[in-house]
């Protein structure tokens, strides 16, 4: 590729030709997280701690000291999160290949039937019903599930009841299917988790999950904004904090997409 | 026979807010025995171990018979007021802003004179019960009340000044989530309290009990985190003019010690939830209740925690919640002087384990968590500074007092 495409490309950015879609919620305290029943390890929350703001603490600046989990706000799962990805090369964000960070995507708009069933889930005959009217999903490209579950207030979204969480995902097939037939990059969701809420109970447990990062593959989730996206053609930039053997982290996602 | 006291009206914007002044401070150290009953509501006296004679005031010898051996002891109350008088332009600024103020002359049936505080409805030649309260300068002074209980007792003026009744207050309880902090809610309610407003941290979690909350008049669900800086700050700009009582309500209790743990992220949720969240709250609202102690009716009046009894005595089963525990207890110690010059107290509710999922396993006795929402209320109809609820806690804190070494060994196991 010549340098003079590119140039044409930060141009085209600078100029809205091509736009530039922010996937990413506001990493703030009051966001959900995943809930595990409370004899497990829990992920911490996003405290953010004021150092000073222009004041006794330091006259002329202000900032703040943050801390979270992995695994809070729109967030960015590595192969070394699953069990299944723990033996792999490079499976965590700060060895993984910085080339990943930028793909393709194809977006899957189910927010339909997310609307009618909290716990719909994604399936092979569906994705086939897409790749029919959008084409086959080239490799290594992320597919993104559109719910609009990332519209709702914070109580629906967490959508938490006596059993558990309802909220959609993709069924085991749909999971196996797209890493081996389609040899997708990662696959990202508006929901708090890549699997779906009721998913530790499927077989095996947390498809999404143990598919993905057994086969190297890359998770994204808490995405918002999907439904700006085209179905294909959108190019993702999605790159974790460095963090030294880091399961994932919170990190900024965004779409390019042509403006027209 | 007191008039009932009214519910106040809003405040007049144009007035200034009244400023806490403090009654006389200076106690003599041996006068402190009368501080360490008043906090726990009991009512002492020195009495010889000589020759058996109560003596008041605090005194180093024996006023009989010149024994050094003074010990503090419960004493009978009973007592009649010989003589009374009335302050109409007292010197000192507390009073002359309270005045008239009515003291008196108490002969106790147990020997001593007794200069006190005097409820309204004491006459003079009655019987009355001598009590020993914290004043808003957080020091022991005699209080006379009647012998038997009198219609709106406690609306009395003198004894407001000594208590923090919820009557009429607005209280906030920090963590409704909990058995708990429900039933404080009730139990503050039922007390007369104007306005509960219920903390509810990260509220997209459904909770047992929510829909109850939700349905009662006076009761204002907030969403408060109270580990979250800017959740407690918040809040506090909302309603922190308005919080005359806060009861801290949290609850974060987690079973384990140092070696059977790995690492330290559930110590961090402990130091977080009950530790952290014990300075956001009291930074968030401790400067305007500190500032409103005079502020009428509903003026700013308590402030609770509950703790476990193991902050005294590590429980080494939870032996890292027992750690969180005792740094809060510390902390609380902090407040009640920081917050003494508004007038405010610090209530510390001392519990063994409480009949809650996380003390599941635990054999009873266990304290069942509306007796520790009744003990709250009647801590601040009394005014006291330090409760024992349970058979486990006042057990404790007897073999703490006994031998802190014995406890140790024994907690052990």
């Amino acid at each position: 590729m010549q340098s003079k495409s590119l140039l044409e490309l930060a141009s085209a950015i600078s100029s809205g030709a091509v736009r530039v879609v922010d996937l990413t919620f506001t990493l703030s305290p009051d966001f959900p997280v995943i809930v595990l029943p409370p004899e497990f390890g829990q992920a911490a929350p996003v405290r953010i701690q004021e150092i000073s703001r222009y004041d006794g603490r330091g006259p002329a600046w202000y900032w703040n000291n943050v801390t979270f989990g992995e695994h809070t706000g729109t967030h960015f799962d590595a192969p070394i999160h699953w069990f299944t990805g723990k033996n792999l090369p490079n499976n965590a964000v700060d060895t993984m290949p910085a080339k990943d960070m930028i793909a393709p995507a194809c977006v899957i708009d189910c927010s339909a039937q997310a609307a009618q069933d909290p716990d719909f889930l994604l399936t092979v005959p569906i994705v086939e019903a897409w790749e029919a009217r959008h084409g086959r999903i080239p490799e290594r490209n992320w597919v993104l599930l559109r719910t609009d579950w990332s519209k709702k207030g914070w109580r629906d979204y967490s959508n938490l009841g006596d059993d558990g969480a309802h909220t959609p995902g993709p069924n085991p097939a749909v999971m196996k299917w797209l890493v081996e037939e389609r040899g997708v990059i990662g696959f990202g969701t508006e929901t708090i988790g890549t699997d779906a809420g009721q998913a530790g109970h499927f077989e095996p447990p947390y498809p999404a999950h143990h598919f993905l990062h057994g086969a190297g593959r890359y998770g994204l989730q808490c995405l918002c904004n999907l439904d700006q996206l085209p179905a294909t053609g959108a190019v993702i930039v999605a790159s974790p904090l460095k963090i030294q053997n880091g399961s994932g982290s919170p990190l900024r996602v965004i779409a390019l997409m042509s403006s027209t | 026979m007191i008039e009932p006291i009214k519910p106040p009206r809003r405040k007049n914007p144009l007035l200034r807010t009244r400023l806490p002044a403090s009654p006389p401070r200076p106690r003599s150290r041996m006068s402190h025995g009368f501080t360490r009953a008043a906090a726990e509501g009991r009512f002492m006296l020195q009495r010889c171990e000589a020759c058996g004679t109560f003596a008041y005031p605090a005194r180093e010898a024996c006023p009989s018979c010149l024994s050094a051996g003074l010990a503090f002891v419960d004493a009978p109350r009973r007592g009649v007021l010989l003589a009374e008088t009335t302050a109409r332009v007292p010197s000192d600024v507390y009073f002359r802003e309270r005045a008239p103020w009515r003291i008196g002359l108490i002969k106790m049936d147990c020997g001593p004179m007794i200069v006190a505080h005097l409820h309204a409805d004491c006459a003079e030649g009655a019987a009355v019960s001598m009590s020993l309260q914290l004043d808003k300068s957080g020091q022991a002074v005699a209080f006379a009340r009647p012998e038997r209980e009198t219609p709106n007792m406690a609306d009395d003026k003198q004894w407001r000044e000594m208590t923090a009744d919820p009557k009429f207050r607005r209280v906030l309880v920090t963590n409704g989530r909990s058995v708990i902090g429900q039933e404080a809610v009730t139990a503050l309610k039922a007390a007369g309290a104007k306005t509960v407003f219920v903390g509810i941290a990260e509220p997209w979690r459904p909770f047992a009990g929510e829909e109850r909350l939700r349905g009662q008049d006076g009761i204002e669900i907030v969403t408060l985190d109270a580990a979250d800086e800017k959740s407690a700050t918040d809040l506090a700009a909302d309603i922190g003019g308005k919080v005359d009582i806060l009861v801290n309500t949290t609850e974060y209790v987690r079973p384990g010690g140092l070696l059977d743990r790995r690492g330290t992220s559930i110590a961090r949720d402990e130091i977080d939830q009950a530790y952290l969240g014990f300075i956001n709250l009291a930074q968030a609202f401790g400067p305007a209740m500190r500032m409103r102690g005079a502020d009428g009716i509903n003026s700013s009046a308590a402030w609770v925690n509950i703790l476990s009894v193991y902050a005294l005595a590590n429980w080494p089963a939870f032996g890292a919640y027992s750690a969180s525990q005792a740094a809060c207890l510390s902390l609380s110690h902090c407040l009640r002087a920081e917050l003494r010059p508004g007038g405010v107290r610090v209530m510390n509710l001392f519990t063994g384990p409480v009949d809650t999922e996380w003390f599941q396993t635990v054999p009873p006795p266990k304290v069942a968590p509306r007796a520790i929402a009744q003990a709250i209320v009647s801590g601040l109809k009394d005014g006291l500074e330090e409760m024992y609820v349970g058979d486990i806690a006042e057990e404790i804190r007897q073999r703490l007092a006994a031998n802190p070494k014995a406890l140790e060994r024994e907690l052990d196991r």
